[in-house]
């Protein structure tokens, strides 16, 4: 089993934005293919563990749309992200708008974001460079601290009180 | 909201002002009264005291001792905290690759060895 090659590293380039930079040993197509392939999305876009993905709708192309919800093994609750393509430059760069939906977990993130994915090769290793554009400092320091992490936030929670009845 | 997720929330807000970083990075040198921290900015000691007033309600910095000179100092836990869910957001994301790891890695291993889909 491949540990991770490189971890994912986080960052800020300005109050607004979230970056997120993971190189994987692959070359650019497939990592492509992973990211863009509903069936394959399902299987590793999930989160903290706890979840599942029932919902993994995706119409690659500028102006087609995609779904996603997330249940939760422990009270079936539900929340997602949709949004649609501005942008699809296959296999180098992804633009698309995400939206929050609150399901039956709620929350709020406000006006939604763009986010950027773009990929580059070199030598059989694929960088991933994904940026989360919020428009504002305010929304992206919510989505940062609150909103982004509601639903992980309760897996989160359910491990602590697990962890403090043993 | 639990009281937790709304001091993160003053931190993030009081973090997100250039004068209040830069409140913060002096006070990382030390203690400083009112004065003090004033003197670098062209803007009023009024208007200083209202960045100091966010600072305060999200609990990054604190009074010192002395009630005249009243001098502000830096309190470190609550950003830790900030950091630990920027870091939580990382764990999170790091799950997501992991599997894409393993992903990639199946999807590359000639046809006859690759495991058969899981449903």
């Amino acid at each position: 089993m491949t540990t991770g090659f490189e971890k994912a590293q986080v960052t800020q380039p300005s109050d607004r934005e979230v970056k997120v930079v993971r190189s994987f040993k692959a070359p650019r197509d497939l990592v492509y293919k992973a990211y863009t392939t509903p069936e394959l999305v399902k299987r590793w876009m999930l989160g903290p563990p706890g979840w599942t993905m029932p919902v993994c709708e995706m119409d690659v192309r500028v102006g087609g749309k995609y779904r996603w919800r997330w249940r939760s093994d422990d009270n079936a609750k539900e929340f997602g992200f949709h949004g649609e393509w501005k942008e699809v430059s296959a296999p180098a760069k992804l633009v698309h708008s995400e939206f929050f939906d609150p399901g039956d977990v709620g929350g709020d993130m406000g006006e939604g974001s763009m986010i950027t994915v773009e990929f580059t090769e070199d030598k059989g290793v694929t960088t991933m460079t994904s940026v989360m554009d919020f428009g504002n400092k305010r929304a992206c320091d919510a989505a940062v601290a609150t909103g982004m992490t509601d639903g992980m936030e309760q897996s989160y929670q359910l491990l602590d009180s697990l962890l403090a009845k043993r | 909201m639990k009281p937790a997720e709304n001091r993160l929330d003053r931190t993030f807000v009081a973090l997100a002002d250039p004068t209040r970083r830069a409140i913060l990075a002096r006070l990382a040198l030390g203690e400083a009264t009112v004065t003090e921290l004033a003197k670098p900015f062209s803007i009023s000691q009024p208007a200083i005291s209202k960045h100091l007033k966010v600072l305060e309600r999200a609990a990054l910095i604190s009074v010192g001792q002395d009630a005249q000179r009243r001098p502000r100092k830096l309190a470190t836990q609550p950003l830790a905290e900030a950091s630990a869910w920027l870091e939580r957001y990382r764990e999170a994301w790091e799950a997501n690759f992991e599997r894409l790891d393993g992903l990639l890695e199946e999807m590359q291993r000639p046809a006859a060895r690759r495991k058969p889909k899981k449903k």
